[in-house]
């Protein structure tokens, strides 16, 4: 699984670094950086909760 | 028929002197569903790829494209300051440009086609004067596009097409698979379409042995414009061609305002479309920081590194011209642009800055020692 973000839609809430600070962290603008790669088996339910989580749905789940 | 002139001719050839010149489609040998095989197969033997600036295979993109009712859109926009190339194309030889849309429409099966241009284009007379002339398989609709530097970015052209917003859309879906209006849509620099006619007309065999690019060559030479220049020829090679340097030149922007800094002239170029040369009086740094606020005030403000990012960069760059030391932001600020936008605009600014960096490195530690290192330079 890997997570992406809709560059458009997001609005920097930074609800996602909050839940997920493994995988996402902010940029000084509070936009989220997301790691590379795939999101690691023990964290695919946390990054679930926090794409949830995001008030306007721009943090993604996505099969890789 | 030399091939240098066979893009670019001196004077404005109208429909029979663009017959003359370069003869006519052969649309027998195509008109088949064989033939639109045939035509994207001749796009692949000449190695026909993208002059937009992407470099990408044309015949993959028109494969991909290939469906029933899609659109065909021809870009000649050209939002880049130091770019003139499609312009020229268009003034001078729109028949090219609109044998080559036709051959895509025919090749991927489109009932549409548009033809993009900035509004207020000076071309515009040129391509509806050649437009009456033409009886066409697949109507062309000519369209007006906002004077935007983002605006003409394969995604905006669609949105703004189906929707009269002219920004970005971001990565998906590509517009082959759903573009204007939901339909399959081909997005094609003009230039490249060009450049697919003159395969059809000259063979793919001739033309890739043949084979020459328009550069827009700006800045320290002395006949600034657009010139054909064979494929792989050197840095030095293009700015001979427009006439040699006017004096010095210290480094060169390759690829137009998002594009590459780079001091050795060594180096050859291949699909390259604007060539800005610095003389030597000149301050890299400066240049590059007007370019970059450039960049930053043409974004369409949609993604936060683009909004909040390139005014950050153009902002250090101007401090790092008045003496100030940004260096340390600048290389925490510049990887955080790279691909976290919807569109390759942020992508850009940050390989303009990045190489600035790298090639005016002795001018920076000439500005941090105190203040300037050379001229402030004017910019496009």
């Amino acid at each position: 699984m890997k997570l992406s973000v809709d560059p458009i839609g997001c609005r920097a809430h930074g609800l996602c670094a909050d839940l997920l600070p493994e995988r996402i962290r902010l940029d000084e603008w509070g936009y989220p950086v997301l790691a590379s790669g795939p999101v690691p088996p023990g964290l695919v339910a946390d990054a679930r909760r926090a794409a949830a989580a995001c008030p306007v749905l721009a943090l993604r789940m996505r099969k890789s | 028929m030399s091939t240098l002139t066979t893009l670019l001719p001196p004077h404005r050839l109208d429909l029979a002197g663009h017959r003359r010149h370069h003869g006519v489609v052969p649309w027998v040998a195509y008109h088949d569903d064989d033939g639109r095989d045939r035509l994207i197969d001749a796009a692949r033997a000449a190695d026909l790829r993208g002059r937009g600036g992407g470099g990408f295979p044309t015949a993959v993109k028109l494969r991909a494209a290939r469906a029933r009712r899609s659109i065909v859109v021809a870009n000649g926009c050209e939002g880049d300051p130091l770019s003139r190339k499609d312009a020229a194309l268009l003034a001078l030889s729109p028949h090219l440009v609109l044998d080559g849309l036709q051959l895509a429409a025919h090749a991927i099966g489109a009932t549409e086609a548009v033809l993009c241009v900035h509004a207020g284009s000076p071309v515009l007379g040129s391509v509806a004067a050649a437009l009456a002339e033409r009886e066409d398989r697949v109507p062309v609709r000519v369209a007006e596009i906002p004077r935007r530097y983002v605006a003409s970015e394969e995604s905006a052209l669609v949105h703004y097409l189906t929707s009269g917003d002219a920004r970005p859309l971001g990565k998906q879906p590509r517009p082959a698979e759903r573009g204007v209006r939901g339909r399959p849509t081909l997005v094609d620099n003009v230039d490249t379409l060009a450049q697919l006619a003159l395969v059809v007309l000259l063979g793919p065999n001739h033309y890739r042995a043949a084979r020459t690019d328009l550069v827009t060559v700006t800045g320290a030479v002395r006949a600034p414009g657009v010139v054909p220049v064979r494929a792989g020829a050197s840095l030095s090679e293009v700015l001979a061609a427009a006439g040699g340097e006017t004096e010095p030149v210290q480094a060169v922007l390759i690829g137009g305002y998002g594009g590459t800094w780079t001091a050795d002239l060594r180096g050859t170029l291949s699909g390259i479309a604007a060539v800005y040369a610095l003389p030597a009086s000149a301050c890299g740094l400066d240049y590059t920081a007007k370019v970059l606020a450039f960049l930053a005030a043409e974004s369409a403000r949609q993604c936060g590194p683009c909004m909040f990012g390139l005014p950050a960069i153009a902002a250090d760059f101007a401090e790092l011209v008045h003496g100030g030391n940004a260096t340390d932001r600048l290389a925490r600020r510049i990887p955080l642009l790279t691909g976290r936008g919807a569109c390759a605009h942020p992508d850009g600014a940050a390989r303009l800055a990045a190489s600035a960096l790298r090639t005016f490195e002795a001018d920076v530690c000439a500005h941090l020692a105190g203040g300037r290192c050379r001229v402030p330079a004017g910019v496009a």
